[in-house]
């Protein structure tokens, strides 16, 4: 086993996954000779040659349907858009097609596609290269979301997303990227899609997250522990469909929710996780549940952004404000 | 047909049915795609001759079928308007004047090829496998009618203009891949051609050389917006150019005129030549849709001068003309159409809707727990609303 950066652990399951399933292939821009512009992809050409690795004309909404018209005709593709911020020209196909060519053929067709594409900000890139745009995926019934928070649930979670049978919109914390590294063991071991993991236990609050404020939030929740505050904190991991159970437990446990995304604070994921915990466990509550997120603004550009982005400083601050209801 | 950045240019014309291989010197010449404004056509309005035929139209009992086929989607047309009328269909898009365009296109694929049809392509559909009765289920509010028996591997009515035409590039992605020899056929009409997808498509048809026809159903009218406010291109052919794919334009309302471009353009996909770009010239004599006045942006007197060429009559002149059709042909080959058009609908309207749960089938290959426990909500969502627990 060795130590992994979040984006090796997408490559290694990216070529765990075309090495399993003749199938399976990529496309995106930029991402053959030159590996994509992350390296996601690097050293996948030479591995697999240039009919599975496939560069393709800089147009996004072609780039998703010919997935689906692929995808149709029984391959896997795995397309990656290069930003998020790029991913709007796709949702035209996800929502119009991708999300139904299931249901709309009762199954005679289906779609068995991923999309990557790195989510956020953090990484100082210029203007439309920051945005956190998960929430308006979740809307469209029919596909899943999926974001991991580490080097081991990007590969695990990937690896499933790609052997799934439905489309999935695989989201990846660019911050993330290259910082922390971890042991992954490019074993094939694929992680259960629909499932929150709980990265550590505690009886007094539950900090709910997903992508790189996971990372924000555990330092949050380590640093409060000298102060006998035992924080839970769940990485959501697939956001939709919600494994909302794992959440409903914990926060019958503890009484006390605080939810911390980077997206925009309104209309926001964050927003259903409350209106959930409302529905299910308002009895069980000690306190408000809170909502830590962007502000509802443009992104700012890299000079500023750090103070529009949730950080361990602001999740501490409101485990220490949920903590002094009691 | 215009190739575009080949050596050899084909030009077609009207009255001749000229082809001339162009040399390498003409090519400079003639490069201009203005030499694709002339539509293919063999048989004109009134029935004559323009051209002599391509062989698959020597034999009359593959123009019968031709004729048939289209016959069965006018009936079918005929009666979808009727049932929406009296509340018994949905909105419909009849394809009244069009039948050539898909007849036209189906007649020329084989059955492992791929459609993928827009909204106007019941004939395309029909004439591939898919029963009447599965389209009035469509149209009728009933996904079932997307799970047809026949052509399995057909992709389902596309709504939203042009969002199919990267599908087609990418099923025909697929075929490449797989060395397979199939095609991959998209129809979609005049609107389409202003769309990011559609020249996307073509772009990535283009560069990656795939086995991809489009077919525009130029039937002059996007809902009420002409060609002419359309586009300030000459023709809608021009538009393969900058994809740097094959082109030409045909007489959409002569259906062996569409058989024989779209047959050529299917050979040359197989044959490694890449994708080719149809406009098929026609007109809508329907509405739009059912829920469409087609009086408001257009006047009847523009309407009835379109009817002449519409492309049942002309094609029946023909047969009339030319091997004896005669009215008893004309007469049961009717009451053919509307026996299996009505007994189709018969089935439809006695075909219950599914039980309501069945919305959440097929929305995943497993459906995942949350969506267990919103099933489950659904005898008690008119009281208390979902429940999770």
């Amino acid at each position: 086993m060795t130590d992994h950066c979040l984006v090796e652990a997408v490559n290694l399951a990216l070529a765990r996954a075309m090495s399993e399933d003749e199938d399976v292939i990529l496309l995106g821009e930029d991402i053959a000779r030159n590996g994509g512009v992350f390296r996601a992809t690097d050293g996948l050409l030479d591995s697999f040659g240039e009919d599975r690795v496939i560069d393709t004309p800089l147009a996004e909404t072609a780039i998703a349907g010919v997935c689906i018209g692929l995808a149709a005709e029984k391959l896997r593709p795995v397309a990656e858009i290069q930003f998020s911020g790029f991913l709007y020209p796709c949702i035209d196909q996800l929502a119009n097609h991708a999300s139904r060519f299931r249901t709309r053929t009762r199954g005679r067709l289906t779609c068995p596609m991923v999309i990557r594409t790195p989510s956020g900000g953090g990484i100082h890139a210029p203007e439309h290269h920051s945005e956190s745009m998960e929430a308006m995926l979740i809307n469209i019934p029919g596909i899943r979301v999926v974001f991991p928070s580490s080097p081991q649930r990007a590969y695990g979670l990937l690896l499933s997303a790609i052997r799934d049978p439905d489309p999935v919109v695989f989201f990846e914390p660019t911050r993330l990227y290259r910082s922390p590294k971890e042991r992954v063991e490019d074993n094939g071991q694929g992680l259960a899609l629909d499932c929150c993991f709980i990265l550590k236990s505690g009886a007094d609050v539950t900090v709910i997250s997903w992508g790189a404020m996971l990372k924000e939030a555990m330092a949050a929740a380590l640093s409060v522990e000298a102060e006998g505050i035992h924080a839970e904190v769940i990485d959501v991991a697939t956001l939709k469909p919600i494994d909302f159970g794992t959440i409903l437990n914990s926060v019958r446990k503890t009484g006390r929710a605080i939810i911390v995304q980077e997206a925009p604070l309104t209309g926001g994921f964050g927003a259903e996780i409350a209106a959930r915990i409302a529905e299910h466990a308002i009895l069980s509550l000690l306190a408000p549940v809170r909502r830590l997120a962007a502000y509802d603004i443009v992104m700012p550009l890299p000079r500023l952004e750090r103070h529009n982005i949730p950080d361990e400083q602001r999740i501490t601050a409101a485990i220490r404000n949920i903590m002094s209801y009691t | 047909m215009t190739y575009v950045n080949t050596a050899t240019i084909c030009l077609y014309t009207i009255g001749a049915n000229i082809r001339a291989k162009a040399t390498e010197q003409a090519v400079t010449m003639r490069s201009h795609p203005d030499n694709a404004d002339l539509p293919t056509c063999f048989i004109r309005s009134d029935g004559q001759l323009a051209a002599r035929l391509p062989t698959f139209a020597n034999e009359n009992a593959a123009l019968v079928k031709l004729y048939g086929a289209m016959l069965l989607t006018r009936t079918f047309d005929e009666k979808a308007v009727a049932l929406q009328r009296t509340g018994r269909l949905g909105t419909f898009a009849s394809s009244l004047g069009q039948e050539a365009v898909s007849i036209g296109t189906a007649s020329a694929m084989r059955t492992e090829d791929i459609l993928l049809p827009s909204f106007r392509e019941q004939g395309a559909m029909l004439w591939r496998g898919v029963s009447p009765k599965e389209l009035f289920l469509y149209w009728g509010g009933d996904e079932r009618g997307s799970d047809f028996a026949g052509p399995r591997g057909d992709f389902p009515i596309c709504i939203p203009v042009a969002s199919h035409a990267p599908h087609a590039a990418g099923a025909a992605l697929a075929i490449k891949l797989r060395q397979e020899s199939r095609v991959a056929v998209a129809i979609m009409g005049d609107g389409a051609t202003s769309k990011g997808d559609f020249y996307e498509a073509l772009n990535i048809a283009g560069v990656w050389r795939l086995p991809v026809v489009f077919v525009i159903a130029n039937n002059q009218w996007a809902i009420s917006v002409p060609v002419s406010r359309q586009t300030a291109a000459r023709t809608l052919a021009h538009k393969a150019a900058a994809a740097g794919i094959a082109s030409a334009r045909v007489d959409g309302n002569d259906v062996i005129a569409v058989r024989a471009e779209v047959g050529e353009a299917i050979d040359r996909a197989l044959g490694g030549e890449g994708a080719t770009l149809i406009e098929a010239l026609t007109y809508r004599l329907s509405d739009h849709t059912t829920v469409d006045d087609a009086r408001r942006y257009r006047s009847d007197a523009a309407v009835s001068e379109q009817w002449p060429k519409e492309p049942i009559a002309r094609l029946r002149h023909y047969l009339t003309n030319t091997s004896g059709w005669s009215k008893a042909d004309e007469e049961a080959l009717i009451a053919d159409c509307r026996e299996r058009v009505e007994r189709a609908a018969n089935d439809y309207l006695s075909t219950p809707p599914l039980e309501p749960d069945a919305i959440f089938e097929h929305s995943f290959a497993a459906l995942p727990k949350d969506l267990l426990d919103q099933r489950g909500g659904i005898a008690m969502a008119k009281t208390i609303g979902p429940h999770h627990d």
